[in-house]
């Protein structure tokens, strides 16, 4: 037994958790509602998301929130009882975290 | 214990009772007994009425039947309780269940072998590490009430492991130190007389320590001393997680195991 | 373990695969952890909406599909019940000293929910500016 480096994981966990808790329920009512139903033109919103602080913050509302999944996905696979997982888990679960933060950077830094 | 004059009455209460002979039996059986209800009497009273007057084999741990030694906890209708905390009128009149704390080898009926748990108090080190070995000529370590009530909620553990028979995670990973061993190791982290910080986080910070919980908190709700294990875990994840962070990038700094 | 002890043949009760299903607190419990499925899928529909940035029609489209509102709708109230325990279990985590008493945990959870309402405000109001 040795001290484990789950601290990085954990603090991606709770920072991820943090904003999805945070902003989600908003921002998925306006994605959902404000164009449907009319509040706001398509115009309008894609005008506000091309700008630099809001690529920023959808930036931060895709990488951060994958990594919260990632970290609850790795212990909720094996509660449902994919034990034999175990070893693999913590590869696909960050690795598809990572890889999605890296389209996320490239898409809105340079898209 | 009963009342001084037990009324006679004709109300009865059914208990179905986990039992296993390892001598004669290969699988345990429940066995049902009958047993005169009293309104002030406890699941334990009823066991002792069992085996005082009906099945003297029927085997079961208790001390103080008052809540304060943790000897007597067992399932009861699948909820880890303090059989002397278990009042029967609360279940009367439907059938009371007893079964053996989950998540633990069973020795005999309702017994278990509570070895792995009495390893991880050691494991993790609960006891005082005193920052500054002293003589008893030097007198005693001084402790404010400020930095006494720090600790105190985690000092109430009563050993009693109704916390173990709840956490899913310690019945599917046997390995994991689990939270009473973990909040009685915070109890001496937080403890401002104690400096073995450092050395309980080689076990209490490893992957069998605190990261092996995923905050379920059925621990903190069956606690019979309010001792709230899952609290006292997740502070320490803060705590290891600014350890963690510090030791990387101020690797040269001096390596605590304590926060303030 | 104890050596040197004779020990009898113990007994192992097995746990079962559908444990989570046999309480309720491990039901809940399964409920808010498999929440994260659902911050994953809206996560991945905001990498969609990104990439569509650069065409207004794309974007357009993707707001408006009945099948992604619906999934949304879906989402919704499950990001909530993220947000709901997940602000609850803050006072186990944060805990403030005033000298020998704690700050009421009730307090704690409270603060947060203010600031949750705060920020889903700013954020509603930045938008409601580009109508």
């Amino acid at each position: 037994m040795a001290r484990s480096n789950e601290p990085i994981f954990w603090s991606l966990f709770s920072a991820g958790g943090v904003v999805a808790a945070f902003f989600f329920p908003i921002t998925i009512l306006i994605s959902a509602f404000a164009v449907s139903c009319n509040w706001i033109s398509a115009e309008g919103l894609h005008e506000l998301a091309g700008r630099p602080l809001a690529r920023l913050y959808i930036f931060v509302l895709i990488s951060l929130p994958l990594f919260h999944w990632a970290h609850r996905f790795r212990y909720v696979a094996l509660d449902l009882g994919f034990k034999g997982l175990k070893g693999v888990l913590p590869f696909i679960c960050y690795g598809a975290a990572l890889l999605g933060t890296g389209l996320a950077a490239f898409i809105l830094g340079w898209g | 214990m009963a009342a001084s004059e037990p009324t006679p009455s004709d109300k009865v209460v059914v208990l179905e009772v986990f039992r296993y002979r390892p001598e004669e039996d290969e699988e345990p059986f429940y066995q049902t007994y009958e047993v005169p209800y009293f309104e002030d009497w406890v699941v334990l009273d009823a066991l002792n009425h069992i085996k005082n007057e009906i099945d003297g084999t029927l085997t079961f741990r208790w001390s103080c039947r008052m809540g304060v030694c943790g000897s007597c906890g067992m399932m009861v209708n699948g909820d880890p309780m303090l059989t002397c905390a278990a009042f029967i009128r609360d279940y009367y009149p439907a059938t009371i269940r007893v079964e053996p704390l989950n998540y633990f080898p069973v020795i005999r009926d309702l017994v278990i072998n509570m070895d792995d748990f009495l390893d991880k108090l050691t494991d993790v080190q609960t006891w005082l590490v005193p920052k500054e070995e002293k003589p008893v000529s030097e007198g005693e370590y001084l402790q404010t009430p400020v930095e006494l009530a720090k600790y105190k909620q985690f000092s109430m553990c009563i050993n009693c492991m109704l916390c173990y028979s709840a956490c899913p995670v310690y019945g599917q990973h046997p390995e994991f130190i689990g939270p009473a061993a973990l909040a009685l190791a915070q109890r001496y982290n937080l403890d401002s007389r104690d400096g073995g910080a450092d050395e309980r986080a080689e076990v209490m910070f490893s992957h069998e320590g605190i990261w092996e919980c995923t905050f379920v908190g059925d621990c903190s709700r069956v606690c019979p001393k309010n001792v709230d294990p899952a609290g006292a875990i997740q502070q320490a994840k803060v705590t290891a997680t600014k350890d963690w962070y510090r030791s990387v990038l101020l690797p040269l700094g001096k390596k605590k195991g304590k926060d303030a | 373990m104890t050596d040197g002890v004779t020990k009898t043949k113990e007994y192992i009760r097995p746990m079962p695969t559908n444990w989570w299903l046999k309480r309720k607190s491990y039901f809940m419990f399964m409920v808010r952890e498999l929440t994260c499925l659902f911050v994953c899928g809206y996560a991945i529909f905001l990498l969609m909406l990104a990439s569509r940035l650069g065409d207004l029609d794309a974007f357009t489209a993707l707001l408006k599909d009945p099948i992604v509102i619906a999934l949304q709708v879906i989402a919704l109230p499950m990001v909530v019940y993220h947000t709901v325990t997940w602000l609850n279990l803050t006072p186990k985590v944060l805990v403030i000293w005033r000298g020998e008493n704690r700050v009421n945990p009730l307090l704690i959870a409270a603060a947060h929910y203010l600031a949750w309402f705060a920020v889903s405000a700013v954020i509603l109001w930045i938008v409601s500016m580009y109508r």
